[in-house]
């Protein structure tokens, strides 16, 4: 079963794993590059003090393959499409399956190699694609400190998770759909509501975030946001963190008015002790340190909806789908 | 070797047409004792016919004594037909002249009486119990 | 002995709809069977369920002995070919006859070529681009070098031309020749089955009209016609299963057991087509008047 389920797959196998060669050619090829831009521009900026501009410069170099990584959050969607829904509704379409399920294998071993091979396939070519942008990004995401926030989604383990899901959702929509455009869009709006849930309502609370209060402190790349009615807060600064929210509040505990820096000690120096000596930091975030963890977490949800939908699959087809 | 032919139109069963033609085949001289009869699946392969129709056949020749089945080898022809007595063709042939001339004092024509021998011999053959 | 295929009270319901209802049938080993029937009767729906591709909603039926799809070893007795004869179309005959050795353990891989060459098909060529005998060709070279002991087939020639119906018929013989598989045969055409089975299944609206041995129903079948009659005043032992009547003289379809001696009939045979007609018009009259009365035969 398992030769033939290669030999049904290899066309589409091939695609991928084609389209995956030339883009870590392409990868490979700029890679060494960015990583030299890197320590030319913003390794040494310090030095010479002039980071703003370095960023900047180094920020605009190859963003065509920048928006490459924006293909990584489309890929899993792609692959539980493609692969996924149709896995079992194209031969319900075309009545192959009334060929192949009387064949000498029985319909559950069936389901299970097919979900296997291609299952497997599906995250490797997720985890390929992962890996080699997470590494050609690296410098980027260093500088861009934004890897906790922006492009968790597009980077490290993940993916993959998205990727078992994604296909165990189409294969899990075609099966009771039994035809195969219906099933990919089916499996593609149940993904995307899945994800955004994911997102928005499960991510944040997989640790408590941490509460800190602490004497503020302005380093490199933090901006205060002013506004003329509301309190102050502050923009920018802790790098691989990901930062809920981050207010501005007196020695006495009270918000700080958002005209605060146009007043009194700050109107000489807005950094000077004097100015913001007595003001406080009140952050609730995740700290970077907790990165590898919420990768994890969020691939175990992942796989484990995988599981649950490729389980559904399997029951489904012990009750003899004509 | 011997080449069946099916006339569905007949009305006679299909193992008896096997039958009635290894006969012919017999009296005409076409098969000889040590002919080998074709395997039931040569036939089924020319004549898309269910393969019992065949051994069916076969089995009635075999009572009948005029085959033997050899396992392993085929069906072989065993023994001629006998050939109807002289004289009782004469006899027939003489009972037939009478009643032709009876017909066609009655007034029959050629078609009259090529109609009335073909509905006595469908009849004859191909009826069943009643 | 247990037959081939044994079902008891067998049915299989859609929503609402019965597809199959109350199906009793025992087919004996050994034989070639016809099953026939008008579209929607059920032939479709009792072959898959034998297959395994679908389960019962009431009533059992085992195949050879065992529950239908029940595990490799029982998949691997039983050959199917579906109605229009799916195929991977975008895979070669070749591919398929690999996906054959791969999938079934008693794959008799020389039978297989041998046949393809046979029926001088190249096996590069892919069953999307073949022809509708073709494919029925290849479908049944699936279906056979399985070697299975039983063969069941779904209209397998109702899209062909005549030639190609007659090439698939003869190389079905042939297997049946060779191999002595038991093969069933579901067809709404009748006149290809009345050289081909020995068995017969008439299948309406859901019901089995009747089921027998080919040249018992044949003998036990007879053609009556003679001066205008009730039909009620026939003997208990004869049953009408059809009747024409002009104002002078009835024409009638009876089934008996026995010799009919009554002088005032001429009784004739009937052939298999009348046969199958006049039950399938029986059936037809029963469904419009369900209390006419007259019994479905078993």
């Amino acid at each position: 079963m398992i030769r033939f389920a290669s030999l049904q797959f290899r066309t589409q196998a091939a695609v991928a794993f084609g389209a995956l060669a030339v883009i870590a050619v392409v990868l490979g090829l700029t890679g060494p590059h960015l990583v030299h831009l890197y320590n030319t521009t913003v390794a040494t900026c310090g030095a010479h003090g002039d980071c703003a501009s370095a960023t900047a410069t180094f920020l605009s170099a190859d963003r065509l393959l920048q928006d490459l990584g924006n293909v990584v959050i489309a890929l899993p969607a792609i692959v539980g499409i493609f692969w996924g829904a149709p896995l079992v509704a194209r031969e319900l379409e075309t009545g192959t399956h009334r060929l192949v399920w009387t064949q000498s294998v029985t319909r559950t071993r069936w389901i299970a190699v097919k979900l296997g091979l291609v299952g497997l396939a599906s995250i490797a070519v997720a985890g390929l694609f992962s890996l080699m942008m997470t590494w050609w990004s690296s410098p980027l995401d260093l500088v861009n400190g934004n890897r906790f926030t922006s492009v968790f989604d597009q980077r490290g383990i993940v993916p993959m998770g998205y990727a078992a899901f994604a296909f165990a959702l189409g294969v899990l929509a075609g099966v009771l759909i039994r035809r195969t455009l219906p099933a990919m869009a089916t499996a593609l709006g149940g993904f995307v509501f899945v994800r955004v849930a994911v997102t928005f309502w499960v991510r944040p609370h997989l640790e408590t975030a941490v509460h800190a209060t602490s004497v503020l402190r302005m380093t490199s790349g933090m901006g205060f946001n002013q506004t003329n009615n509301g309190p102050l807060s502050v923009t920018g600064g802790h790098a691989g963190a990901w930062v809920f929210s981050d207010r501005i509040v007196d020695s006495a505990g009270h918000a700080v008015g958002g005209n605060f820096l146009s007043q009194g000690a700050c109107l000489q120096s807005r950094s000077s002790v004097a100015c913001i000596g007595k003001l406080r930091e009140v952050l609730v975030y995740q700290p970077a340190s907790r990165y590898w963890a919420f990768q994890s977490f969020e691939m175990a949800i992942f796989l484990a909806l995988a599981v649950v939908c490729g389980a559904v699959c399997f029951w489904w087809m012990r009750r003899r789908v004509s | 070797m011997i080449e069946f032919q099916l006339d569905t139109g007949s009305g006679v069963a299909t193992y008896l047409q096997l039958v009635q033609q290894v006969h012919q085949a017999l009296q005409l001289g076409l098969l000889e004792p040590g002919d080998q009869l074709p395997t039931a699946q040569q036939v089924v392969a020319k004549l898309a016919i269910n393969p019992n129709t065949v051994l069916k056949a076969y089995r009635d020749l075999e009572r009948e004594g005029l085959v033997q089945p050899r396992p392993g080898l085929g069906t072989f022809v065993i023994r001629t037909l006998p050939g109807p007595d002289p004289t009782t063709l004469h006899r027939f042939l003489a009972t037939l002249m009478d009643w032709l001339g009876s017909a066609r004092a009655a007034g029959l024509g050629p078609d009259d009486i090529e109609a009335i021998y073909r509905t006595a011999t469908r009849s004859s053959y191909a009826e069943g119990v009643a | 002995m247990s037959g081939a295929l044994e079902t008891n009270g067998l049915g299989k319901q859609y929503g609402r709809r019965w597809a199959l209802h109350d199906c009793t049938l025992s087919i004996p080993a050994g034989k070639v069977v016809g099953l026939v029937g008008p579209n929607g009767a059920g032939k479709t729906t009792l072959l898959h369920l034998a297959v395994g591709l679908m389960a019962p909603t009431s009533g059992t039926i085992t195949v050879l002995g065992a529950g239908p799809g029940e595990g490799p070893a029982q998949l691997a007795r039983v050959g199917f070919v579906a109605q229009n004869t799916p195929t991977y179309a975008g895979l070669s005959i070749a591919k398929h006859l690999r996906m054959g050795a791969w999938l079934n353990p008693g794959w008799d891989g020389d039978l297989a070529e041998r046949r393809i060459e046979q029926l001088g098909l190249d096996p590069r060529q892919k069953t999307g681009s073949l022809s509708g005998g073709q494919r029925a060709q290849v479908a049944l070279t699936l279906a056979i070098a399985k070697r299975p002991e039983f063969l069941l087939l779904d209209e397998p020639v109702a899209a062909l031309d005549p030639l190609a119906r007659r090439e698939f018929l003869q190389s079905l013989m042939e297997v049946v020749a060779e191999h002595g598989v038991t093969v069933v045969l579901s067809s709404h055409l009748v006149a290809d089955l009345e050289r081909v089975c020995d068995f017969l299944v008439v299948l309406v609206t859901s019901h089995v009209q009747l089921a027998g041995d080919v040249g018992e129903l044949l003998s036990s079948h007879h053609r009556l016609s003679g001066p205008r009659r009730d039909p009620s005043s026939l003997p208990a032992s004869q049953q009408v299963i059809e009747e024409s009547h002009t104002d002078k003289q009835s024409t009638l379809l009876v089934r008996s057991d026995g010799p009919i001696i009554d002088p005032s009939w001429t009784v004739k045979p009937v052939t298999l087509d009348d046969l199958v007609l006049a039950y399938m018009g029986q059936a037809r009259d029963t469904e419009r008047v369900p209390h006419q009365g007259l019994s479905v035969i078993r």
